[in-house]
């Protein structure tokens, strides 16, 4: 059952092959059998699923019965939402983050939150207050990051979706990195709200599948407007499943110069070669691009995305919610003490990296330049799309890498987002999709497309899944 | 950009991050490698170029000054450290 895929789901639950709590119970059982080796969840969210499910009837909503599995990033009333951090261990939301609410609504089962890199801060899931989460593909090495635990979980069968979040490739990566198909929408296309805040003109909440057809239908529940969110954009949500042709002839897809330069893993490389030589067959036509500012986007990302960072980190300050150190002798004791002691290493080094380039003397040479480095950065993607329609390449330089690696140096860490920060630095839709191993380890096929293109993109997607089976593969040992 | 332990010292405390003096050096060090990676933005040619603070260039969305939510103050306060009377309880400020 856990290889089914959502619409085979809908059709066994109205077909009565099944029913929803038998379902879920399926999910709750691999949960409880595997994940000790992966440490992917934070809470599992057992009675209240069961309980959920059996209330669960035929025809509830698009997505009645589905077990999914949120990222401990969206508040979810009445199950604690961590972020992955000490900050919020004892933290339990009031309310449902707009895109959790949506989701319930349409029938969903939530199985559970899901670990990841605290504060959405890292590339690799080692960051968490819970500890690592593993790759299912191999148990010594990163699922990536910051949602590891939506991608590892999806990966080795213990829900069929899962939410994630995506600042500067954190639904991307680990999704290349585990073998899973990740979706980031349009900045603005899903509600924030709710959606515990990084970088606010970065972050937007996606989801993870086994398909871009998977992902399709998840993003049409989840996608719209919300007056809640001041970000939200106010456009039409068109019918994604139904832009799923699978036809893409006569597509013209680019290739930017600069993601298949000097540091693309050879068999990486060659993993999306064969990919792109797929949607070729297919009749889309491939040219090369170019993103002359490409070499901009990690410094751009690594001043922005601290100095947002800072300031909506700064709500915690154990007055109202979450961790307050023990026995503060005064105020800025307890914001201190608190703060000093809530928060991870990588947290406090990039809320101390976003306020040094605000401040006063270096916000115009970091801040404000980033800002106008930003604009290059997105006009290059402007010009692109005047030649082509979609943008393809690898989601990452390399396969997995060994937990421990790159922990020493965090700029090491940084370069690991090379390909898909600018995507969120223009607001800009992408997805990965598995597209091959090497060594045994999954290699992604990164697709972007202008903005409010999901339609474009997904069915791209959808077009290389009808004729490649990479996203099919399981991870020997989680059968 | 070499920061020197003083100036993390400064940070630390304008984000209100308690510093222990075991670990200024290693932050010196790797926020100084940081800021060695963004300095590449140095060079970039932006001397025409409008800062970009939203990627599709949107303004806030202004709503009408009605009332639309409820008080739920009990529900927030439930959650919290410290609370009497419906406030905050925090160390004493004024002496």
């Amino acid at each position: 059952m856990h290889d089914l895929s959502l619409r085979e789901i809908a059709q066994g639950l109205a077909q009565g092959n099944f029913s929803a709590a038998e379902l879920s119970q399926h999910f709750l059982q691999r949960i409880a059998h595997h994940d000790v080796r992966l440490n992917s969840l934070v809470t599992v969210n057992a009675q209240a699923a069961l309980t959920d499910a059996a209330k669960c009837a035929k025809g509830d909503g698009a997505l009645a019965g589905v077990p999914l599995i949120h990222k401990d990033i969206f508040c979810t009333r009445g199950i604690k939402t961590s972020c992955g951090s000490r900050m919020l261990d004892n933290f339990v939301p009031p309310y449902d983050a707009t895109a959790v609410a949506k989701l319930s609504a349409a029938g969903v089962i939530t199985l559970g939150k899901s670990n990841m890199d605290e504060f959405a801060m890292g590339s690799s899931n080692e960051t968490s207050f819970y500890g690592p989460v593993k790759n299912p593909w191999d148990e010594s090495r990163v699922p990536g990051g910051s949602s590891g635990g939506s991608a590892a979980a999806v990966a080795a069968g213990l829900a069929p979706a899962a939410t994630g979040t995506d600042t500067g490739g954190s639904i991307r990566q680990p999704a290349a990195l585990c073998g899973v198909t990740g979706l980031k929408p349009t900045y603005g296309r899903v509600s924030r709200y709710g959606m515990i805040a990084f970088a606010s003109s970065l972050d937007q909440a996606g989801c993870f599948a086994r398909s871009a057809q998977d992902c399709a239908a998840l993003l049409q529940v989840m996608a719209g407007f919300d007056t809640r969110d001041s970000t939200s954009m106010n456009e039409p949500v068109p019918d994604y499943l139904a832009a799923l042709s699978g036809v893409i002839k006569g597509l013209k897809i680019g290739l930017p110069k600069e993601y298949f330069a000097e540091g693309l893993e050879p068999g990486t490389r060659a993993a999306v070669d064969t990919a792109i030589a797929e949607l070729k067959a297919l009749g889309a036509e491939i040219k090369e691009i170019s993103l002359p500012n490409t070499h901009l986007a990690v410094p751009t990302y690594y001043v922005l995305a601290p100095a947002e960072a800072s300031s909506n980190l700064a709500r915690f300050d154990g007055v109202r919610y979450g961790y307050r150190c023990e026995n503060p002798e005064s105020l800025e004791d307890l914001y201190q003490r608190s703060r000093g002691e809530g928060f991870g290493r990588e947290v406090q080094r990039r809320i101390m990296v976003g306020a040094y380039v605000l401040s006063a003397g270096y916000y115009d040479a970091y801040y404000l330049q980033a800002q106008k480095t930003r604009r290059l950065i997105t006009q290059d993607f402007r010009a692109a799309f005047d030649e082509v329609d979609i943008i393809a390449g690898p989601t990452t330089q390399a396969p997995a890498f060994k937990l421990g690696d790159k922990l020493h140096d965090p700029v090491s860490m940084y370069l690991n987002d090379i390909y898909t920060i600018p995507a969120n630095l223009a607001g800009l839709p992408g997805i990965s999709v598995p597209a091959g191993f090497v060594g045994g380890l999954p290699v992604g096929l990164q697709l972007l497309a202008p903005w409010l293109q999901e339609g474009a993109l997904l069915n791209t997607a959808h077009a290389y899944q009808q004729v490649t089976d990479w996203h099919t593969q399981q991870p020997p040992g989680f059968a | 950009m070499s920061l020197t332990p003083d100036q993390v010292r400064k940070v630390a405390s304008l984000a209100r991050l308690q510093m222990d003096d075991a670990r200024i050096d290693e932050y010196t060090r790797e926020l100084s490698g940081i800021l060695d990676m963004v300095a590449a933005l140095e060079a970039a040619p932006t001397v025409a170029v409008a800062p970009m603070a939203h990627p599709l260039d949107l303004h806030a969305r202004l709503r009408p000054d009605e009332v639309t939510e409820s008080n739920l103050r009990e529900a927030f306060q439930a959650i919290a450290p410290a609370v009497a009377d419906g406030v905050y309880l925090v160390p004493k400020v004024i002496e």
